[in-house]
């Protein structure tokens, strides 16, 4: 083939591999962010406290022994507001332990207040000003909200404001199968 | 009725165009002059019927016609009037109605200007057009039915989106529709040529106009995308490399860089099957912009259509437009002979460069943009690629390219002389160094860039000056001579001359903004002042109203400059009920030096408190200005008269039975 030649066909060609990437494409959901993290244990963290909170902080072993959600939140996050409403609801249920990572706060005091404002649903809370447990969730905005079983594996990554909807067709169901699996 | 008057018209529209996509095609190949002339008339029905339809979608919006998913989705009875209609085109299903509406537009219009147009290659570009028409008729009628009936009717609709209720978005798909469908021409024209196996002077000289429409389109929908995602979003910010914009940025890359080989074409006869390929990309472009704002493949903040089995379609619809006029390029494209031969260091070679810069560009936005699909689809993480990658990549790419734009124009045809030009451009070269000098000197922390960037501004708007002042011989002959040749100068030069100069404006807003923007976000009591940009803004507080379809929060600052009240902003947080969406609306005050920019965000407590961001953003209006600065340049080219008169005839008679009348 001349130099000419393939100057003519090249371009097809890299046509043709784009397409084939965009066909596979399609076959995913947009919408659904794959959690690289889903059926693997939590990564290692270990998160200061809030100033004023408490002071245990939070960290990966708090989640073994129990199924516990993990929310990802920030004061700066408009939806986390429109969320909290419905985090408030489900703690007032008492169904399931509800632990957050108080994420990119620039200023210390903003996280606790922002949780007297609002209220505080959450059993532990850790300060994640750098992103550092964010990093290892993979978290990709806020809010975002793990499911955990007793092992401590993700089982579910929920992302976007939580809401009634969501709760009662995808993580209720799960949070069901989950305890008749390995009944407490 | 209209909803169904309007579905009918649509359905007819596509049995015009299977007609128009066939019947000239042979007629041309064929010689049948009666099949030929066919193309004329079909091309016009086609646009009074997709006009009619059009039309019949918005009179349904108009009247709120809640019978209608379309508008049930789309609207509200509370909407302003200009919303309503703007509604019509603010959606999926009827954006893909205005994009077949202005392709036929175009259609039409080449069938009725094209008069001097050889018969049987002006049905073969008809032809063409009517294909791609079809593909999108289709589209519609399977999957995105605009006119689609729903039963019971809601009594109310569900609104637009509260972000798109804004004028600049309400213009901002027309403009960029009449930009992308506008290359379809230039690929139209390509495709012709590629089935005729020829390419020559004349038919750069046809397709230039139409390119030159499209890009002058394109770039004014693209600023006006821009501009409102500069006051809209109320970050300050006005570009963040998101798909959606990078969709319309590709285009605009691949046509620019047809534009200017489309002229080496012209002139010199060579750079043809890379013209050809150039043409084919534009369109190809616009169609994956189409792709990625409508599948979902990539969503982004305005993506607004998530729906695989229309992205289905619209991959078919990719791979037979783009994979069939790629393969037969592949296959015709080698019979395209070229003439010319030229020299590394020559007009032509400015040009070429300016095409290697434009596709490299074009190839790393691409893959920034696609790159989250690549890596899912491999089995990695679905990240984004941000705008630090396109920073990096983009704007060292762009740099010498800025620098030669300067110098392209004093090269000759064929051979130029680099150090004659250079020397012609001392100079700008001395008063880029001063200007960058000066903007070193007022650095204050932002990006070097910045720096970079105005120096480049002056030293392209100075080469633009030095190159006419060339051309017209100042100081060197008697001024009479001198303006005897400025009036001779033609159309389309004083057309480049102007884009360049545009270009330069629109580099200095963006260098000045990137590299001397200043921020400050805070909470703001009433009567608390903070200084951003030379100016003090006092916080007046805040008060509540009601606007015709949304609540608003109204907070009053007052801007004084050396203690003296220079102006009064009045930044508005919208609610609007409906949708359940806030919006912000940012008070820009515009000056020539900066735009004073404050956004008022959420109360804080109960004493009057507000989350407050202010934006001093230097020199951003030069963008649009450099902006219409460009459009006008390009309409004074297509302007020129060797477009309107004097089209060259092909070396060839074509089929000479084609110019026998009809009978």
């Amino acid at each position: 083939m001349t130099k000419k030649q393939i100057f003519f066909i090249a371009p097809l060609l890299v046509f043709l591999v784009l397409v084939g990437y965009f066909a596979v494409g399609l076959t995913r959901d947009p919408s659904v962010l794959p959690n690289m993290l889903a059926g693997k244990p939590v990564p290692e963290f270990s998160l200061v406290p809030l100033q004023g909170r408490d002071s245990v902080g939070f960290k990966n072993t708090d989640l073994l022994n129990d199924i516990t959600l993990v929310n990802v939140f920030g004061s700066w996050c408009v939806a986390c507001r429109v969320e909290h409403p419905f985090l408030m609801a489900l703690k007032k249920q008492n169904l399931i332990p509800i632990h957050a990572i108080d994420w990119r706060e620039e200023d210390k005091q903003a996280g606790p207040q922002w949780l007297k404002r609002y209220g505080d649903p959450y059993s532990r809370v850790g300060d994640d000003p750098k992103s550092r447990a964010a990093i290892a969730f993979g978290v990709t905005g806020a809010p975002e909200t793990f499911l955990v079983d007793k092992k401590g594996v993700v089982r579910f990554k929920y992302i976007g404001p939580l809401n009634d909807e969501a709760w009662r067709t995808q993580l209720q169901p799960l949070i069901e199968k989950l305890r008749t699996e390995s009944p407490s | 009725m209209t909803a169904e008057l309007g579905h009918f018209a649509l359905i007819l529209a596509m049995f015009i165009a299977m007609v128009q996509a066939t019947l000239p095609l042979i007629g041309a190949q064929k010689n049948l002059p009666v099949w030929i002339e066919l193309a004329n008339p079909a091309s016009y029905l086609q646009l009074a019927l997709t006009t009619f339809a059009f039309g019949c979608l918005i009179h349904v919006y108009l009247i709120s016609d809640f019978t209608v998913v379309n508008v049930v989705q789309n609207s509200h009875t509370a909407k302003p009037v200009l919303y309503k209609v703007a509604g019509a085109w603010g959606n999926h299903e009827g954006s893909l109605l205005l994009w077949v509406f202005i392709l036929s537009l175009f259609g039409a219009a080449v069938a009725l200007f094209g008069r001097n147009l050889p018969p049987a290659f002006k049905a073969r570009v008809l032809s063409v057009q009517a294909m791609i028409a079809i593909g999108f008729y289709l589209f519609m009628l399977f999957t995105s039915n605009p006119f689609e009936r729903v039963t019971p009717a809601p009594l109310n609709g569900t609104d637009l989106n509260p972000l798109l209720q804004d004028p600049g978005l309400a213009f901002h798909p027309p403009m960029l529709y009449l930009g992308y469908v506008g290359f379809s021409i230039a690929f139209s024209f390509a495709i012709a040529a590629l089935i005729e196996g020829r390419v020559d002077a004349a038919w750069a000289r046809w397709v230039r106009p139409w390119t030159l429409a499209a890009w002058v389109f394109l770039s004014g929908g693209i600023a006006l995308g821009s501009w409102w995602a500069y006051y809209e979003l109320g970050w300050g910010g006005w570009w963040f490399w998101d798909p959606v914009e990078n969709a319309s940025f590709m285009p605009w890359l691949a046509g620019t860089a047809l534009l200017h080989s489309a002229v080496v074409v012209e002139k010199r006869d060579t750079l043809k099957g890379w013209t050809v390929l150039l043409a084919i990309v534009a369109f190809s472009m616009s169609l994956l912009g189409t792709f990625i704002v409508r599948s979902g493949v990539l969503t982004s903040v305005h993506a607004f259509a998530t729906d695989p089995a229309r992205g289905v379609f619209i991959l078919l619809l990719l791979a037979t437009v783009i994979g069939g006029s790629l393969a037969l390029f592949a296959w015709r494209g080698p019979q395209l002979k070229s003439s010319g031969v030229f020299q590394p260091i020559s007009r032509e070679g400015a040009l070429l460069f300016n095409n290697l810069v434009m596709t490299t560009g074009l190839a790393a936005v691409l893959l920034g943009t696609l790159y989250p699909l690549f890596i899912d689809v491999v089995g990695g993480a679905k990240i984004s690629v941000g705008a630090p990658f396109f920073n990096a990549v983009f704007l060292p790419l762009m740099m010498p390219m800025i620098v030669a734009m300067a110098a392209g124009p004093f090269l000759n045809w064929k051979r130029g002389d680099l150090m004659p030009a250079l020397g012609r451009l001392r100079f700008a070269f001395i008063l880029a160094l001063v200007a960058g000098a000066a903007a070193w000197s007022v650095e204050t922390g932002g990006s070097f860039m910045g720096v970079i960037g105005i120096a480049l501004a002056v030293w392209l708007a100075a080469g633009v000056l030095a190159e006419i002042t060339e051309r017209v011989r100042l100081f060197k002959a008697p001024p009479a001579q001198s303006l005897r040749r400025l009036r001779r100068i033609p159309r389309a030069t004083w057309g480049m001359s102007l884009a360049h100069f545009g270009m330069a404006l629109v580099i200095a807003g963006m260098a000045g903004a990137g590299g001397w923007k200043e921020e400050s976000i805070q909470s703001m009591k009433p009567g608390e002042i903070v200084h951003v940009g030379g100016y003090d803004y006092r916080f007046d507080g805040a008060r509540k109203a009601e606007g015709p379809n949304y609540d608003l929060v109204l907070g009053t600052f007052s801007v004084f400059k050396d203690g003296d009240l220079f102006v009064v902003l009045n930044p508005e947080k919208r609610f609007y009920p409906v949708t359940q969406m806030p919006t912000t609306e940012a008070a820009i005050h515009t000056t020539l030096m900066g735009d004073l920019y404050a956004v008022i965000g959420d109360e804080e407590g109960t004493d009057g408190k507000y989350v407050t961001r202010i934006y001093y953003n230097p020199l951003v209006v030069w963008m649009w200005i450099g902006t219409l600065v460009m459009m006008f340049g390009g309409g004074l080219s297509i302007s020129d008269r060797r477009h309107r008169v004097g089209v060259p005839h092909r070396r060839q008679p074509l089929a000479p039975a084609a110019t026998v009348p009809s009978s």
